[in-house]
């Protein structure tokens, strides 16, 4: 059974939120997702300054098995991309909750969000899919 | 049994093992309608003997005449060993290297095919190839849209000065996903792409600029202010190149203060005969910061479980087999046994042999040139440097004149009303290292031979 | 077999060359009209080896391939049958090589007869009313017919359509065809014996259906018995039926696409008519059409007047999809094709599908009798089939890769694995005629040895191959550290 920390939401493409003090969101994809994914080779953040829309693609996580599209849970302007990506893609599998994380977005006020799911909930849709 | 290897013997003891009583009965999941009643229009088998003959006979039906031709497919020496080894079945009968391990003379293969042609083009990365010089404009094309992310217009500008076969299989090929293509005008005078023709387009949403060096009319473009124009207004630059004359041209990489984005071309003139079109293979090439939006098989060196080295197809994630509907390009394949015959080639030819070829091209088709020019009626249309191909302008119709010349064994070039009825009679003309002093001199008597039965417009 | 080749460069000594295949220097004066600031300054990385240097590097590189002259390949779907030798011999005749593409019509007689005899096979073997040759490979006579498609569609002003359906279990190539063409693709699923579901095709289609891109018999080895059905609904709804050739092999001669229904199909003339692989190309995906999608073909096509040929190309198909090549595709691939099917003859096409299908059931018959799973039992195997290794992946931990990899030792080619994805752990093997009852059994009897190994010494298995020039390689770290050409400065 894969990680599934209980401060952070999540969506049912298996991205991960963190609302930061500051009140922009961090994002990510979970260990399950990371996982299944294989050792990462290559991962595509978006720059900072770029409009994302909440269930559109924002970014790309490559393995050599498969290529996948991370969807924007929420709507807003990336603030950062994980610059560290750029040369080691591997913090995706090894630290997918802290230093792997993708980009920060600051949420535009009344956009649109994803439906978002508890730790519980996300627990039983992994379940379901086999993890 | 043609290419069936089983007695009845072996026949009967498989269906035994089946557990049926007749091959027949192997079909019987298909509705019995469907089932072939005949195939009465095709004809009776013929063994390899006479299929020799056929052949033989057909191929003398089409004679061998003296070739002037070029306009894309160009006529080059062909060392021996070329055809010899690349027709191996080691080679000719194996598949995609998907299995790496029992695939390493293919993929090494591809490894220093990347590398000779990345060279060649100045670049940093190749791909494997696709399938000719044409649908590699096409490909290039839908390769600028997804790395021009600053622009959203997906309109290319094309000259008309690239070959026109080239422009129309873009826009077949990628029309269909809303690219947009725009022809930018000649110069009447010196049949190049001047400036001036990008200026309406100054302040607009511009993703890619198409150069051909040298161009369809043989002549050389001024890449360095065209390059530098686009890159200046966040437009992409792919350059359509020949390989043979980037022995002596400045690669694409160079062009410019920063160089091309993505070169292409038809790989054909590097150890392909002309077989009527086909197979050739496509090249394409490109920054490694755009290595990602490729489309196409890349074969990468890495090491095995042992720490030796070996070669693998990589960045696989990109390809159809993985990605489905969102990958770089529907393309499989690469054109493998014409890579290995380019590799091959330019292993023989090294950058001196290259060279002299071009060279040595660009000099049979001046003395052409010059040949031609002093008969009456006959002038060059362009002024300024071309390399190995040129446009004679006529003062009468050019198919007439070709057809008499054709009836004597000698194809004089191309004629240009199709394409360029602008240019009045027009005629593409090119020679290359395969012609002797005795050919140009046959066909310059030949013309104006000819000339004198076909009257002046 | 062999190990490692030097990579060529490494054999490159400055000044050596095979100075014999170039021409006679022209000296500088020859090209002074080009001026110097187009001129390239700095020489390309060639290689500089004598000729026999190169000729022994490329043999030796030739001697790490597997491949059918060498080696039983029974890759699912490629149909890796015997490329004869005359094939190649007679489409490589001097005048052929030689022949210009624009060439005029006068000087190509012999070879136009030739692409109009193979166009007219095609369509009787096919039961389609028209058929256009220039297509490269399967993808692209697959994007020239879902390109049609849509042309025809739009000539009839219905814009809407623009939805390609596949069944989950079709090939990549598919539904990345269906987004160049600009469409998209929705997925249905295929029932447990392995046909479409009809329910899930009812309920897909609609006014914004295209078409059905289908392969039969499918991907999954088994033919699709109620592809009248399938083409019913699909025609009801007003989109169009599309044949993926890709398993042409296995019916050949037998039942024809036109006859089930099919508006559009493509040909891999390097499966079915056995031109060769090459290494991963050149291919031909010659397309068929019936009579309405006709106008749409793209150029040029071979046509006859009386006893001349000639090409038909923009004025007269202005309907035209356009061209999709510089030229008319892979002219010597063609000519490879139509010797091959001239060499079979009427009798010999049909005995292409009957021995494809004899030798997938018997090789079938023996893997179950060895303990192989079939991941549809109850099912006649076509040209092929699949096996699944479910149980020793989830018992032994033992995988179809491993079993893959230990086959190269043996000395048989891998069957294609891990597609289609539908099935887990999937071993999908295609004999093709070509091979004799020999080779299936000592193939057979290798699969239970590695079964034995697995049972017995499953790191021999999962370790392998050992005998191979490389050992399995490390593919995270080729696409990491992207080593994609050679540099002289990074070797010792």
């Amino acid at each position: 059974m894969s990680k599934v920390p209980a401060d952070l939401k999540y969506t049912k493409t298996h991205e991960w939120l963190r609302t930061l003090p500051d009140g922009s969101i961090e994002i990510g994809i979970t260990d399950h997702a990371q996982h299944a994914l294989g050792d990462l080779v290559f991962v595509e953040v978006p720059e900072a300054g770029r409009a994302v829309k909440a269930g559109e693609p924002c970014a790309v996580v490559e393995s050599v098995k498969a290529a996948s599209d991370v969807y924007a849970p929420v709507t807003g302007e990336v603030t950062a991309g994980n610059p560290r990506l750029a040369s080691e893609p591997e913090a995706v599998n090894t630290d997918a909750y802290g230093g792997g994380w993708l980009m920060r977005v600051r949420p535009t006020p009344g956009g649109a969000t994803a439906a978002l799911m508890s730790p519980a909930e996300y627990e039983k849709l992994q379940q379901e899919e086999g993890d | 049994m043609a290419f069936i290897p089983h007695t009845p013997a072996d026949v009967e003891a498989m269906l035994a093992a089946i557990g049926v009583a007749s091959i027949e009965e192997l079909f019987d999941e298909i509705p019995a309608t469907l089932r072939v009643k005949s195939l009465a229009g095709v004809p009776d088998e013929l063994n390899e003997m006479e299929i020799g003959r056929l052949m033989t006979e057909r191929a003398r039906t089409d004679g061998h005449p003296s070739c002037f031709i070029g306009a894309g497919a160009y006529e080059h020496h062909i060392p021996a060993a070329v055809w010899a080894i690349t027709t191996r079945g080691e080679f000719y009968s194996a598949y995609t290297p998907y299995q790496a391990e029992a695939s390493q003379g293919t993929l090494q293969v591809i490894y220093e095919y990347q590398t000779m042609i990345a060279s060649l083009t100045g670049l940093q990365v190749s791909n494997a190839s696709v399938y000719d010089g044409a649908s590699a404009v096409a490909e290039a094309s839908l390769m600028a849209v997804r790395a021009n992310r600053k622009s959203k217009s997906q309109r290319i500008l094309v000259p008309t000065t690239v070959h026109p076969h080239y422009r129309k299989v873009a826009v077949a090929t990628a029309g269909n996903q809303g690219l947009r293509f725009e022809e930018v005008p000649y110069s009447p005078d010196e049949g190049v792409t001047p400036l001036a023709a990008l200026s309406k387009y100054e302040n607009e949403d511009v993703t890619a600029l198409v150069i051909q060096q040298p161009n369809f009319f043989g002549r050389l473009e001024d890449v360095d202010a065209l390059t530098d124009w686009a890159h200046a207004r966040g437009v992409l630059v792919i350059a359509v190149v020949n390989p043979t004359s980037l022995a002596l041209l400045k690669p694409p990489g160079q062009w410019g203060a920063k160089g091309a984005d993505i070169a292409v071309g038809e790989g054909q003139p590097l150890g392909v005969p002309l077989s009527s079109g086909g197979p050739y293979f496509g090249f394409m090439t490109t920054r490694l910061e755009y290595v990602r939006q490729m489309p196409g098989r890349i074969v990468g060196r890495t090491v095995d479980l042992n720490g030796r080295e070996g070669f693998s197809l990589t960045l696989q994630a990109r390809e159809q087999h993985i990605r489905r509907a969102k990958a770089t390009s529907n393309i499989c394949t690469n054109q493998g046994l014409l890579v290995t015959a380019a590799t091959i080639y330019m292993s023989l030819m090294g950058p001196q042999g290259l060279e002299r070829t071009a060279a040595a091209s660009h000099a049979r088709t001046r003395e052409l040139v010059t040949g031609i020019a002093r008969l009456k009626g006959v002038r060059p249309a362009f002024q300024g440097p071309c390399f190995h191909e040129t446009v004679m302008l006529f003062d009468r119709p050019v198919a007439p004149v070709l057809k008499a010349l054709a009836s004597r064994g000698i194809l004089g070039g191309l004629d240009l009303a199709e394409h360029y009825p602008e240019l009045g009679p027009a005629l593409l003309v090119c020679a290359t290292e395969t012609k002797t002093p005795a050919d140009i001199e046959a066909y310059t008597t030949a013309l104006g031979e000819v000339m004198q039965s076909v009257r002046a417009a | 077999m062999r190990t490692r080749e030097k990579v060529i460069f490494e054999h490159s000594h400055p000044g050596r060359g095979a100075a014999d295949q170039w021409p006679h220097d022209p000296g500088s004066a020859a090209i002074a009209d080009i001026p110097q600031k187009l001129r390239r300054t700095q020489r390309p990385l060639l290689p500089e080896v004598g000729e026999l240097e190169a000729v022994r590097h490329f043999t030796r590189l030739s001697q790490l391939n597997f491949s059918i002259d060498t080696h039983f390949y029974p890759l699912g779907s490629c149909t890796m049958k015997y490329n004869p030798k005359a094939c190649n011999q007679y489409a490589m005749l001097p005048e052929f090589l030689a022949r210009h593409p624009l060439g005029p019509e006068s000087h190509g007689q012999g070879f136009l007869a030739c692409m109009h005899e193979l166009q007219e096979m095609l369509k009787e073997v096919t039961g389609m009313q028209a058929v256009a040759l220039s297509p490269m490979a399967g993808a692209h006579g697959e994007f020239a017919g879902v390109a049609m498609i849509r042309a025809f569609h739009r000539s009839r002003g219905d814009l809407a359509r623009n939805e390609i359906i596949v069944p989950e279990a079709a090939h990549g190539t598919n539904p990345a065809t269906a987004t160049m063409c600009g469409c998209v693709v929705r997925e249905i699923p295929v029932d447990a014996a392995g046909d479409v579901d009809l329910a899930a095709l009812e309920a897909a289609v609609g006014p914004n259906t295209a078409g059905i891109m289908l392969t039969n018999p499918s991907t999954l080895g088994v033919f699709e018995r109620r592809i009248e059905q399938v083409a019913r609904i699909v025609h009801a709804a007003g989109g169009l039926l599309y044949y993926d050739g890709a398993n042409l092999n296995a019916i050949l001669g037998k039942v024809r696409p036109g006859d089930m229904g099919f508006d559009v199909i493509h040909m891999n003339l390097h499966k079915t008519f056995s031109t060769p692989h090459g290494g991963g190309g050149p291919g031909a995906g010659a397309v068929g059409v019936s009579a309405r999608l006709e106008p749409f073909l793209p150029i040029p096509i071979v046509g006859r007047e009386g006893e001349r040929y000639r090409w038909l190309a923009e004025r007269d198909r202005p309907q035209s999809i356009g061209r999709l090549s510089a030229f008319m595709g892979n002219a010597g691939v063609l000519l490879r094709a139509y010797i091959y099917m001239r060499m079979l003859g009427r009798e010999g096409m049909s005995r292409v599908g009957e021995y494809a299908t004899l030798n997938a059931n018997y090789l079938l018959a023996l893997l179950k009798e060895r303990g192989f799973d079939a991941a549809y039992p109850s099912r006649r195997a076509s040209h092929e089939f699949i096996i699944t290794l479910k149980k020793q992946a989830r018992d032994l931990e033992v995988t179809a890769m491993d079993f893959a990899k230990r086959l190269l030792d043996y000395g048989f080619h891998a069957p294609t694995t891990y597609f289609p994805l539908l099935v887990p752990e999937c071993l999908l093997i295609e004999p093709t005629e070509t091979e004799g009852k020999d080779t299936l059994d000592a193939f057979v009897a290798a699969m239970s040895q590695i079964q034995t190994e697995a049972e017995q010494e499953p790191e021999r298995v999962t370790s392998a191959p050992h005998t191979m020039p490389v050992r399995r390689l490390d593919d995270v770290r080729a696409a990491k550290q992207l080593d994609l050409t050679w540099k002289p400065t990074a070797q010792s």
